[in-house]
């Protein structure tokens, strides 16, 4: 591959405190590097363009069997985002779940380059490698639920934290993922009855922990793991009005458990969390306790969070969070589908239009944005829509607009439901406008910080960096991002250029390379005695309950083309 | 024994959608000669039987023995110059020759369908309607206490599913096995799974959506509105299911092409799915297509990360079109659209119908199977392949979409169907690039 050169651009790189400077980037061998040989070197004229990291997603469902089964449910949706193959292009599909392609392709075009599935059932994770392996270009890896595992809700019971580790490490190991997921702790195993858990402090029927028990125990075991983000947390009673209470319970569940890295001081991640942002008591008079949270993140190390923006239109509603999706199945009566899966977890899927004229919506709308305009530091939130939850990522351009143009959000405002008066964004957050400092930290930077990949060259351009560059049409000289919030959304949806790993991907919004990225996997190591006993209960399990025979269960190494396993730094010896 | 014996467990059976992992084989010098566990469908493939023997291209009306590139060539040429070609088949192969196949479809400009257009394809349509409130096999191994099996004949189709998921089978909460379930059929006549049910309901043919409306009715406090008798089925017995759906703690409706191509064929699935929506305002309630090849969910799967659809997709546009009844397979051959078909891992000669194999014996058709069967007889090039799940590795997906993978347990001399298909799709781009 040809070294390359990135002139005279304006950097955004928050991570090595430049914030918008002229510089140049140079990329050898697919990693950023100080100086090159510019006469032999592909030279890309960046001159009054904007310059960024390439862009990591923290939180989106991508890939996977919910993804699959949301797909199938809607072949309208495939319709509508039809484009016929290329040159060098699939066919891509899907307006709200994309196909495999369109996946790859799209995120490209905006410039990002590493993304993450955030939600992979254990007994499924072979389905999510099949499908992510088809997603061209990006570099990627998965979070494995262990929301509701039954030996480790009965080893949590016991206080048999060390065992809880070791099953932690299997389950990493077998689903080939490398962060530790919670979505509804407790709640999906309920719902396995047809109930659910609101609070923290309520008790799974039969197995009798709490939320709060589950998120601590693995708080701590996460530590121990050295693992290099924190836990990943979709807390209990999302989306109900008045939630803001369990959101915040859960953040203090876990406030006693120390970091076990220097390189990270949150405990957990709190994600989407717009949809736990909730006062009110009815779907009438629900109203944002965006403050609440923020208050909490400005005065807190120990909890991150990202946005879940909900944007309007049409979009399709997946999470592990099976009777959450019911519940939004009763309000609409639309097509739904269910999937628990055994011994582990949940998930439910219903198509959705948010409008601007319904109450709840307008109030969730304004939520996202509050949180990324009022969090002090810009490195505690990341820009998400919890796709394709409260929105499609292709949504992500408009966001950035609406955080940079406070003009924008005033006109969008006159369209929306009398139930903004409930928000801060009238008032409190009036006139706030982001910097493209501070969005190329809640859409790269701030995700390589949370996910501790800024060592394994994520997020930033410093020299040994991978060489993931986004170039956008954007003179910050000229630029008036309030009065011109269209040529931002121009900007942000199509890369005048992409650069994945030192080679050109996108050019003028469109893919002209689909290499195959890296898939990240996390193999923590156990104790050889405490794993032989672990594995004794674990086998039980197999044996009794579940479905599959043990020798089937863990991903085989040829589903994954290009595994990289992650350094991870335990924080003492797991006896 | 003998020194060249090895024992092989946890070997995935290959045949039917219960995807059985317990089994157990001994292989004797490069042949399978024993399998513990299966059952005697299951057994009976592993073990093997009559194979294709050479690849072979009709020549005068007869097949004739010819070299395996001859025969990749040959396939290729009819594909490369088709203009409307038929990739059929699929499920009972891996979801690695899937991705293969719909790359060379999309290639190839082709339809793409499998054996969901004759069996389940309705429950894909009611699914699109209504969704589907369903879960994992082990779900239902421990918790269900009140299990429906509606026009599917387990005992016949998937003859282990009773003893490993559903009635059978000791789970967490269901210590006591079949004791602690309830166990009811409904079908239009006594089969042998009615033999080992607590209750059988029999329903009329044609009648089923009637049954299931009245079900509903009754849900919902309407069942005075009801006859004396539903489909041949007494008012009583309706009411007491009903009643004992509502007190089950878990119940769950698993539901066979008696529902799906009867009378009302896709709408008998939409209203069993609904009724099962309702039941959840009472309890837990789920419901379960039985899905008969070992890998035609899989394949659905893969088609639908592909492109976003599940089945009879026609990529001759350059995008997906999915229209069911106009691009599933029977009704593109009935109204003689195909000029060329390929046909994989399933048997058309013995399952479509009259005026579909009428189309399929006018048109150049390329088969690709380990075995000889009625779609062979009107073959123009057949290509053997090593047996998927015995011979080759890959992954397939049970009925309830959990992912397995399949082994390979023996060498074969044949290629697998993702290198048949790879060979063949490298073919139609050299002879593409050369025009
Ligand atoms: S029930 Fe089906 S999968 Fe199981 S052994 Fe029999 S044929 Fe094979
Ligand atoms: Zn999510």
């Amino acid at each position: 591959m040809a070294d390359m050169i990135i002139k005279n651009g304006t950097v955004y790189d928050p991570l090595n405190n430049i914030p918008g400077e002229k510089k140049d980037i140079c990329i050898k061998d697919g990693k950023v590097t100080d100086k090159i040989k510019e006469k032999d070197a592909t030279v890309i004229d960046a001159k009054g363009k904007t310059v960024m990291p390439g862009g990591v997603e923290i939180h989106a469902h991508i890939a996977g069997a919910k993804v699959n089964a949301g797909r199938l449910m809607r072949p309208e949706d495939a319709w509508m985002g039809k484009v016929p193959k290329g040159k060098l292009t699939r066919a891509e599909s899907g307006s709200s779940i994309f196909n495999v392609y369109a996946t790859g392709y799209k995120y490209a075009r905006m410039g990002y380059t590493t993304l993450f599935e955030a939600a992979v059932p254990p007994l499924l994770a072979r389905h999510t490698h099949e499908e992510l392996e088809e997603i061209p270009i990006a570099d990627k890896g998965a979070y494995v639920l262990m929301d509701n595992n039954w030996l480790g809700m009965e080893y949590i019971k016991n206080g048999e934290i060390d065992k809880l580790a070791a099953l932690s490490a299997w389950f990493l190991k077998a689903t080939k993922c490398m962060v530790l997921k919670f979505v509804n702790p407790g709640g999906n195993e309920a719902w396995g009855w047809g109930k659910n858990l609101i609070e923290v402090n309520e008790h799974t029927p039969h197995f009798e922990v709490t939320p709060a028990e589950i998120l601590n125990a693995f708080a701590e075991v996460n530590e121990r793991l050295g693992l290099p983000h924190s836990i990943h947390v979709h807390c209990n009673n999302l989306g109900h009005p008045g939630n803001v209470g369990t959101t915040i319970d859960t953040f203090n569940a876990v406030k006693d458990i120390k970091p076990g890295r220097s390189d990270r001081k949150a405990i957990l991640h709190a994600t989407h969390a717009q949809f736990h942002a909730y006062g009110g008591s009815n779907w009438k008079d629900v109203e944002s306790e965006s403050k609440v949270i923020v208050d909490y993140i400005n005065s807190n190390d120990h909890v991150t969070i990202d946005m879940g923006q909900l944007m309007f239109g049409d979009t399709t509603t997946m999470t592990a969070d099976g009777a959450m999706e019911y519940d939004l199945h009763k309000l609409s009566r639309r097509k739904w589908i269910n999937c628990d899966v055994e011994l582990e977890t949940g998930s439910g899927i219903i198509p959705v239009r948010y409008s601007p004229k319904v109450a709840v919506n307008t109030v969730q709308w304004a939520i996202g944005l509050e949180l990324a305009l009022l969090i002090k530091d810009k490195t505690k939130i990341a820009l998400t829509t919890d796709h394709p939850n409260a929105a499609p990522f292709t949504k992500y351009p408009e966001i950035i607009a609406l955080l940079m143009s406070s003009t924008m959000r005033d006109g969008m405002m006159k369209g929306v439901h009398e139930s903004i008066k409930r928000t801060l964004l009238p008032s409190e957050c009036a006139g706030i406008e982001l910097t493209l400092e501070d969005i190329a930290k809640i859409t790269r930077g701030t995700q390589a910080k949370l996910l501790n990949f800024v060592e394994l060259g994520k997020g930033h351009l410093a020299p040994g960096a991978d060489g993931d560059v986004a170039v956008y049409d954007i003179d910050p000289d000229k630029l008036d991002g309030s009065r011109n919030p269209d040529q931002i959304i121009n900007a942000f949806r199509k890369a005048i250029y992409t650069i994945k790993g030192g080679e050109i991907v996108v050019k003028d919004g469109e893919v002209v390379a689909t290499p195959m990225g890296r898939t990240f996997i996390a193999n923590p190591e156990i104790d050889e005695s405490l794993n032989k006993a672990m594995l004794e209960d674990l086998t039980e399990k197999f044996v009794h309950y579940y479905s599959v025979n043990m020798a089937n269960y863990p991903v085989q190494s040829r589903y994954l083309r290009n595994p990289f396993e992650i350094p991870l730094k335990p924080s003492k010896e797991v006896a | 024994m003998n020194p060249d014996s090895t024992i092989v467990t946890d070997v995935v059976c290959p045949l039917c959608g219960s995807l059985c992992d317990d089994i157990t084989v001994r292989i004797e010098n490069g042949k399978i000669v024993e399998v513990r566990d299966a059952c005697d469908m299951g057994e009976s493939k592993i073990l093997g039987h009559d194979r294709i023997k050479s690849p072979m291209i009709r020549e005068k009306g007869e097949l004739k023995e010819v070299s395996y590139e001859k025969a990749v060539k040959k396939s290729a040429e009819i594909l490369a110059k088709s203009k409307r070609p038929l990739l059929y088949g699929w499920s009972s192969t891996t979801c690695e020759a899937h991705e293969k196949g719909i790359k060379l479809a999309a290639e190839v400009g082709g339809i793409v369908d499998n054996t969901a257009t004759v069996c389940h394809g309705p429950s894909v349509i009611a699914i699109q309607t209504v969704g589907l409130p369903s879960c994992t096999l082990g779900q239902i191994k421990n918790r269900a206490d009140l299990i429906v099996y509606w026009g599917s004949n387990q005992s016949q189709a998937h003859p282990r599913h009773m003893s490993r998921y559903s009635s059978f089978i000791r789970g967490f909460f269901r210590e006591e096995g079949r004791k602690a379930k309830y166990v009811v059929v409904i079908d239009v006549r006594d089969t042998t799974t009615t033999n080992v049910a607590d209750e059988f309901i029999k329903v009329e043919p044609g009648h089923d959506y009637k049954l299931l409306s009245a079900l509903r009715a009754v849900l919902a406090d309407k069942a005075d509105v009801l006859p004396d008798d539903v489909g041949g089925v007494p008012k009583d017995a309706i009411m007491n299911l009903a009643e004992r759906m509502k007190k089950a703690e878990f119940g769950v409706i698993f539901f066979g092409m008696g529902l799906t191509q009867s009378r009302s064929r896709y709408n008998n699935v939409v209203n069993a799915i609904a009724l099962t929506r309702e039941l959840n305002q009472f309890t837990k309630f789920v419901i379960m297509p039985m899905r008969g090849h070992y890998n035609v969910t899989g394949f659905g799967q893969v088609l639908t990360w592909e492109t976003g659809y599940p089945y009879a997709v026609d990529l001759s546009r350059g995008y997906a079109w999915y229209n069911p009844g106009e691009t599933t397979s029977t009704d593109v051959l009935n109204r003689g659209e195909c000029d060329s078909a390929l046909i994989i891992a399933s048997d058309p000669g013995a399952h479509f119908p009259g005026k579909s194999l009428k189309h399929l014996s006018k048109i150049p058709v390329i088969q690709v199977d380990p075995y000889h069967n009625p779609t062979t007889e009107f073959a123009d090039v057949v290509i053997p392949s090593a047996v998927a799940g015995i011979e080759a590795e890959g992954c397939a997906y049970r009925m309830d979409n959990v992912p397995i993978m399949v082994r390979k347990l023996i060498d074969s001399e044949y290629k697998s169907d993702e290198e048949i298909i790879d060979d063949v799709l490298n073919k139609v781009m050299e002879i593409r690039g050369g025009k």
